[in-house]
């Protein structure tokens, strides 16, 4: 019987819980390591990238509202679909990044367990970090973390070995607390990123909440350190460009920055926590 | 004489012995600053109250040097418990000397000395006393075992809290480990530079603390310099930004505590009579220079007029005058340059369309004085609901549903503080969660205590003063923010699922 042939997939960007090509039109050729034609990805624009914030700006109000349990929920449930998807980010991480079966399923696996692990916390994290304070007064007062915002991120680039993994490991943690993302894929690797935003449309996350750009870091990084309208930037990935002048530009609107780092971050607790803000409470006490 | 008036009740100066001049304050020294030196003035009377050196680029430079050697060689290898007895003594010498420090303070700032004496001062001893207790406990922290120091911190802080800025900032800093050089503001240097007498009668190790004083220039030398680790800056949100941009790339840790505009909401609910105490409170304390004053009233609509009439006769009992007066409600303004900025915004209040209204006070003949002023029936988008005004200066606007009191309170890139006012528990939380602000108080305002985290969401800034929280910004853990454990791109897939599994 003759070899059927195959429907290759059109990847797009995701921005809003849908799947746009890049408003500019504009592609750009995603190759193996050998430098065979894989797929078109879409190049994402500064319009695009303004249209990602909107919608997480948009998004933002609901999931940070949404209970902890059910927050916890939902990116538990992420590992489950990603889980029965297996295969699939096997396959594109074999093409693209060059690497054996064995490698690209054991990346797979670490990606799940790092979805699990960051998805228990999102019921605990405000117990460890948060505080009841006893002040020398007739007064309730409690400190508890809550999240910072939108959070732009460049995801860790020319993540050989990482590509899906390097994503999940900066954008799992700023969702714990009830941030939207922003993330720019690796550029080199971009085909899981936005099998992921397929994997995230389907496991109730909410449209906007995490919004993916394929693309140059280079060109869209600098319009979200800018925009106004981003309260964090995650700059994981942005190690090998001019990421002192995204610093800079974030200043203008003191954004927290997290500063660049080699190879894919670590879980932390810390990483959740650098994407809240400690809001205190006084309440007076009647005297009795 | 009628109900309201009172005698003259003026706090002795005599317990103040201020010297002509003063230097620099480096490596357990007084010294002679290089720069050009400055008068600094009482606001309430403009009478010169001492020379004060400025330290140039050199002078910083030493100090920094200063603060450095006494890291390395005392204060990073002395026991946390022994840090916390300098730190204790340091709080009984500021209650023992309680009293000069507050005439002190209401001299150089122009504040009311009800409020140096109750306020300020106290949690000044406060403050101390909390954080030397936590100098041998930071392993409880929440930053994992063995959290250390970041070294040399550069603390820069504002004229409107002088001395209690100065022991939100070194009080951490040193029961975490650092040294520190401080440069408190150009018009309000004394308390800081009597507080180098205390930290020589505490004995603490020469160059532990240095006090460096001078305007933006000393300031920004000391922000630039490259043997600082940590930067603490309180102060306006502008400045804020230059010193973000000027560590941007660096090592160098930062926390900024800037600028706001809180919202002070009043739903219709409210105990009205504590809530018009809690309103003047909010924005008529220390003349209104409080980053975190409730300077936007937001009052639900059926209880507008009762509220503004309610709190018009009482401004109109606020006693205006001689801040070591000890009846004195609204002292001076700190400075002429400040002076100016409330009269100009206040005047593009009037332009922009809203109703001015200052209580009736006598205003003294020499110095810098605003009469307590509210402007009603204020828009949102008029400068007055918008910019930090920093002076006696209250925006009414009104809201008809939770929902839009808590759209209006978000509505400025500012989030310090904010007030909510309502005898419902159920809807003072619910409000206090949507809230986009760092300290939410509810049926109080302006309330600071050592143990309780303070500091903004946005443009108010990043990291927290106070509680267990305000030891992370002087500490880096095992793990710390930025120095997470990593896994190299171009290790093995197998080996990274091994890292990333395992290390926490």
């Amino acid at each position: 019987m003759a070899d059927r042939l195959t429907i290759p997939k059109t990847y797009k960007l995701a921005i809003g819980g849908k799947f746009p090509r890049s408003e500019s039109g504009r592609t750009y050729e995603v190759a193996t390591p050998k430098g065979a034609f894989l797929a078109n990805a879409s190049l994402a624009s500064r319009k695009d990238a303004r249209d990602a914030v909107v919608a997480a700006r948009a998004a933002v109000g609901g999931w940070a509202g949404a209970t902890a349990y059910n927050r916890g929920q939902v990116l538990y449930r992420i590992a489950e679909v990603l889980e029965g998807r297996h295969a699939q980010f096997v396959d594109e991480i074999r093409a693209s990044e060059g690497v054996s079966a064995a490698q690209a399923a054991a990346q797979v696996d670490a990606a799940i367990d790092l979805w699990v692990w960051y998805a228990g916390w999102t019921d605990k994290f405000t117990q460890v970090a948060g505080s009841g304070n006893p002040v020398a007064g007739p007064y309730f007062n409690l400190s508890v973390p809550e999240p910072t915002g939108v959070v732009a991120i460049v995801a860790p680039q020319e993540a050989k070995g990482a590509s899906l993994l390097g994503l999940v490991a900066t954008v799992a943690p700023a969702l714990v607390a009830g941030n939207a993302v922003v993330v720019i894929a690796d550029q080199a690797h971009p085909l899981s990123a936005i099998s992921l935003a397929e994997v995230l449309a389907t496991s109730d996350v909410p449209g906007g909440v995490v919004n993916v750009l394929t693309g140059s870091p280079a060109e869209i990084a600098p319009w979200l350190a800018s925009h106004a309208d981003v309260n964090a930037l995650d700059l994981a990935g942005a190690g090998a460009g001019e990421w002192v002048d995204l610093e800079i530009a974030a200043a203008d609107t003191l954004k927290r920055v997290l500063s660049p780092e080699p190879g894919v971050p670590a879980r932390s607790l810390q990483r959740i926590l650098a994407f809240t803000e400690t809001k205190t409470v006084w309440h007076t006490k009647s005297l009795i | 004489m009628s109900f309201l008036e009172y005698a003259p009740a003026p706090e002795s100066r005599a317990i103040v012995a201020l010297r002509p001049s003063y230097g620099l304050f480096i490596d357990g020294q007084w010294v002679d600053g290089h720069g050009e030196a400055f008068s600094t003035i009482s606001p309430a009377s403009e009478e010169k109250l001492a020379e004060i050196a400025t330290a140039d680029e050199h002078d910083v430079d030493l100090a920094v040097a200063a603060a450095r050697r006494a890291y390395d060689r005392t204060w990073s290898r002395m026991s946390g418990a022994d840090r916390g007895k300098y730190l204790f003594r340091i709080a009984r010498l500021v209650q023992e000397r309680a009293r000069e420090l507050a005439v002190a303070e209401s001299l150089d700032n122009g504040k009311p000395i009800k409020e140096s004496r109750d306020v300020d001062v106290p949690l000044v001893a406060a403050w101390f006393f909390y954080y030397a207790g936590w100098a041998d406990k930071l392993d409880y922290a929440g930053l994992g075992a063995n959290p250390r120091a970041l070294g040399v911190a550069a603390q820069i802080i504002p004229w409107n809290f002088p001395l209690m800025m100065l022991a939100w900032k070194i009080a951490p800093a040193l029961a975490a480990g650092n040294t520190v050089v401080l440069k408190p503001a150009e018009t309000t240097p004394l308390t800081a530079l009597l507080f180098a007498e205390i930290v020589q009668q505490a004995e603490l190790p020469p160059g532990v603390v240095n006090i460096v004083t001078g305007a933006g220039p000393t300031g920004q030398a000391l922000v630039r310099h490259p043997g600082v680790d940590k930067v603490a800056f309180t102060g306006s949100t502008a400045v804020g930004r230059e010193i973000a941009k000027t560590v941007a790339g660096t090592h160098k840790k930062v926390t900024l505590e800037l600028g706001g505009k809180a919202a002070n909401i009043v739903f219709d609910d409210a105990p009205i009579d504590q809530a018009v105490e809690g309103i003047v409170n909010g924005i008529f304390f220390n003349q209104g220079h409080v980053c975190c004053a409730g300077s936007r009233l937001l009052v639900q609509e059926n209880v507008h007029e009762e509220v503004v009439e309610r709190l018009k006769q009482r401004m109109a009992t606020l006693r205006l005058g001689d801040p070591l007066d000890k009846n004195t409600d609204i002292g001076a303004i700190n400075s002429r340059e400040q002076l100016d900025r409330i009269r100009a915004l206040s005047d593009i209040g009037e332009q922009e369309g809203a109703e001015r209204w200052s209580a009736p006070c006598e205003i003294p003949e020499n110095g810098f004085w605003f009469a307590p002023t509210i402007f009603d029936n204020v828009s949102t988008s008029s400068t007055i609901a918008r910019e930090e005004i920093f002076g006696p200066v209250l925006s009414v606007l009104t809201f008809r549903t939770p929902a839009e009191a808590i759209t209006k309170a978000n509505n400025t890139p500012y989030g310090l503080s904010a007030g909510i006012w309502s005898d419902k528990g159920s809807k003072i939380l619910a409000v206090a969660d949507k809230l986009r602000a760092g300290v939410v108080w509810a049926n109080t305002f302006n309330r600071f205590d050592p143990a309780s985290p303070f500091g903004g969401y946005k443009e108010s800034g990043y990291g927290r003063e106070g509680g267990r929280h305000g030891l992370a910004a002087y500490l880096k853990g095992e793990s710390g923010a930025g120095a997470t454990a990593l896994v190299p791109a171009e290790r093995s897939a197998s080996q990274k699922r091994r890292r990333a599994g395992g290390a926490v």
